[in-house]
């Protein structure tokens, strides 16, 4: 590797790589799976959704309440109350976002510019009720299972392979789902072309509620996924919410195929830079650059037709 | 015309009149709502009248109060060259953001104007050598004064405010009763039409980006003048959204919807976080003997509660119904 000293730069020590690009996995798996939500909520509803890192925080949140509710109850291993959580934490997460959909999206016909700023007020209505009943605190949850994989340099936590491995599995599933169920078919064809789903009998109101579900739901099990490495607080809502922007935006709104690839470099790139470099710094630069996709290419960077 | 005029005096002439009558908490009060409020009025010209609806309006507030305190803290300008060149940094950002983001419409808009505000709040942090980020900076009492006048005095001050505010209400309504605030009305009706009637519709909404970012970058000067302080709060997504909530309370598209609701949120919020709040968090824990630990400084849940029911109950605002129900040539 002896031509690697002639570079105009100091290549970052490979440990530091290594480091970046696993952080940065862990980062695009849960990323790509937040995303999705947003992105089916988008595609399928039309809907731009700003409370959407909120239900990603309150499916933290509710990760925390679940596993100190079950390990004070039971006594049961970590494993149990982490089980109990990645269950109930989406179920309660989808049923509020049902009730939002039921209760104000649908009130205001789903038009574009109006749902964006319910969607505001329902992410402080959200947020500060968190901080309301669950305080401004950073609270641990402990990860179901503990062991490491060795690396050349470094012992890296395998429950952040798993994480990656279970965001995969999901995000095949939801993928099945949509392509090969007849409620995949059914999700579809309210995307086509809702008057003509109403009239042949599809259930619009109910399929929006379930997709509105579903995706806040998505986000929630990524939280339940991420709190054992990162700490639940109230906040913790805005920097996925900002991401999933980005991701969606850049991977063409509505495209399911071109979030996951977006979410796949986003994630990479953030784990990079702000591994080696700055994370300020990697957002300054990724939101200008939707920014400019939005205004030049508003089809997204990647794939323009709708999955 | 006639009424119009009148009606702004009026409003002009109490705001004037209430200056000696007021307690001191609530001369300073209504000092600060009229900073803010001017923010409104800038808003309230791109939204109400002209239809778009940002929501990165604090990178203007907050290039006018950067502009302006960076000036004075670093290059150690007197705060009047300071103030007029936070107006320009905020001209200048709306004329390079209108360029680019209105080639977007709807909901395109609305997120480029967002990730735009984003970028520029993170870069205020990233140079937090500068301009010390989040804790923010003061601006010492002593440089605070302007032809002889301490802006630091508390009349001083809410003169000021009322100067400034009063400059932008009365010239956002002698535009929007103008030829060319009239288009901005059917740009916002139906902006096909005006571009077929032979109008460019991107140079009328150009000009109103630039003058709402104008006045919101003067009000964000103004700001860090009068209370001394600038602090990246200001160019925070919250600081976006206010503007956007206080012109849908007061009513969109109506001169004094404006400071109608800043008015109202304020004490809204002041009241709520002051009195009812903490009230209402020990009678929970009290009687249901929940925590609610957060609950007294959780104002922002009023913010959101107002967003949601004015979108679902009453998008046109309080002068909104009013014009549609007593008052129909309100302007």
């Amino acid at each position: 590797m002896d031509f690697l000293s002639y570079l105009p730069f100091d290549l970052p020590h490979p440990a530091l790589l290594l480091a970046g690009v696993l952080e940065g996995t862990v980062l695009a798996a849960v990323l790509a799976l937040t995303a999705l939500g947003l992105s089916i909520v988008f595609g399928i509803m039309r809907v731009v959704n700003v409370a959407h890192g909120e239900f990603y925080m309150l499916g933290a949140v509710l990760a925390w309440f679940v596993t100190t509710w079950v390990a004070a109850v039971t006594g049961g291993p970590p494993w149990l109350g982490f089980a109990v959580a990645l269950v109930i934490a989406p179920l309660v997460v989808g049923a509020i976002a049902a009730a939002t959909d039921w209760l104000v999206l649908k009130r205001l016909n789903y038009d574009p510019e109006a749902t964006i700023v319910a969607t505001i007020g329902i992410l402080y209505i959200i947020q500060q009720l968190a901080l309301t009943f669950y305080g401004p605190y950073a609270r641990p949850v402990e990860a179901p299972f503990d062991f490491r994989v060795a690396t050349p340099y470094f012992g890296y936590s395998g429950y952040k392979l798993v994480v990656v491995g279970a965001a995969i599995a999901l995000m095949l599933v939801v993928w099945l789902v949509l392509t090969r169920t007849r409620i995949g078919l059914v999700m579809r064809a309210t995307q086509y072309d809702r008057e003509t789903a109403q009239a042949f009998g599809i259930p619009v109101d109910k399929v929006y509620a379930g997709v509105f579900a579903l995706g806040a739901g998505l986000a929630a099990i990524g939280a339940v996924l991420i709190v054992p490495i990162r700490q639940a607080d109230y906040l913790m809502g805005g920097d996925p919410l900002l991401l999933s922007f980005i991701v969606v935006i850049l991977g063409g709104l509505g495209s399911l195929r071109g979030t996951l690839v977006a979410a796949l470099f986003i994630g990479l790139a953030d784990g990079l830079i702000s591994t080696i470099y700055d994370a300020t710094l990697a957002k300054i630069l990724a939101t200008l650059l939707v920014a400019m996709v939005l205004v030049f290419r508003p089809q997204g960077l990647f794939g323009a037709r709708a999955a | 015309m006639i009424k119009s005029i009148l009606l702004h005096g009026a409003v002009i002439a109490l705001l004037i009149v209430l200056e000696p009558v007021l307690s001191e908490y609530h001369h300073g009060n209504l000092a600060r709502i009229l900073v803010l409020a001017t923010y409104a009025v800038g808003y309230n010209i791109l939204f109400g009248y002209t239809g778009l609806l940002s929501l990165g309006h604090a990178m203007f507030f907050a290039a006018g109060m950067y502009g302006c305190a960076l000036m004075v803290r670093l290059a150690e300008w007197s705060v009047g060259p300071a103030f007029l060149f936070g107006v320009v940094c905020a001209l200048v950002a709306g004329l390079v953001v209108g360029m680019l983001a209105l080639r977007t419409i709807g909901v395109g808009f609305m997120i480029v104007t967002l990730m735009f505000a984003e970028a520029a709040h993170l870069t205020i942090a990233y140079y937090n050598e500068y301009t010390r980020g989040d804790e923010g900076f003061t601006i010492p009492q002593a440089v605070r004064t302007v032809a002889g006048l301490d802006l630091s005095d508390t009349t001083t001050r809410y003169f000021a405010a009322l100067v400034l505010f009063s400059v932008c209400l009365i010239g956002s309504a002698a535009l929007v009763q103008s030829r060319a605030g009239r288009v901005l009305v059917a740009i916002r009706e139906n902006e096909d039409r005006v571009r077929m009637l032979g109008f460019n519709p991107f140079r009328y909404k150009l000009l109103a980006l630039v003058l709402s970012a104008v006045m919101a970058g003067a009000a964000g000067a103004a700001y860090a003048v009068l209370f001394g302080y600038a602090g990246s709060t200001f160019a925070s997504v919250q600081y976006s959204i206010f503007p956007l909530l206080w012109v849908l309370l007061g009513g969109p598209g109506t001169t004094l919807g404006p400071l109608l609701g800043t008015v109202l949120m304020f004490y809204l919020v002041d009241y709520a976080s002051g009195t009812v709040m903490p009230g209402l968090a020990a009678f929970v824990e009290g009687s249901f003997g929940i925590e609610a630990p957060g609950l007294a400084s959780a104002y922002l849940l009023l913010v959101g509660i107002a967003l949601v029911l004015l979108v679902l109950f009453a998008p046109r605002g309080v002068l909104g119904v009013v014009r549609a129900r007593v008052m129909p040539w309100l302007p």
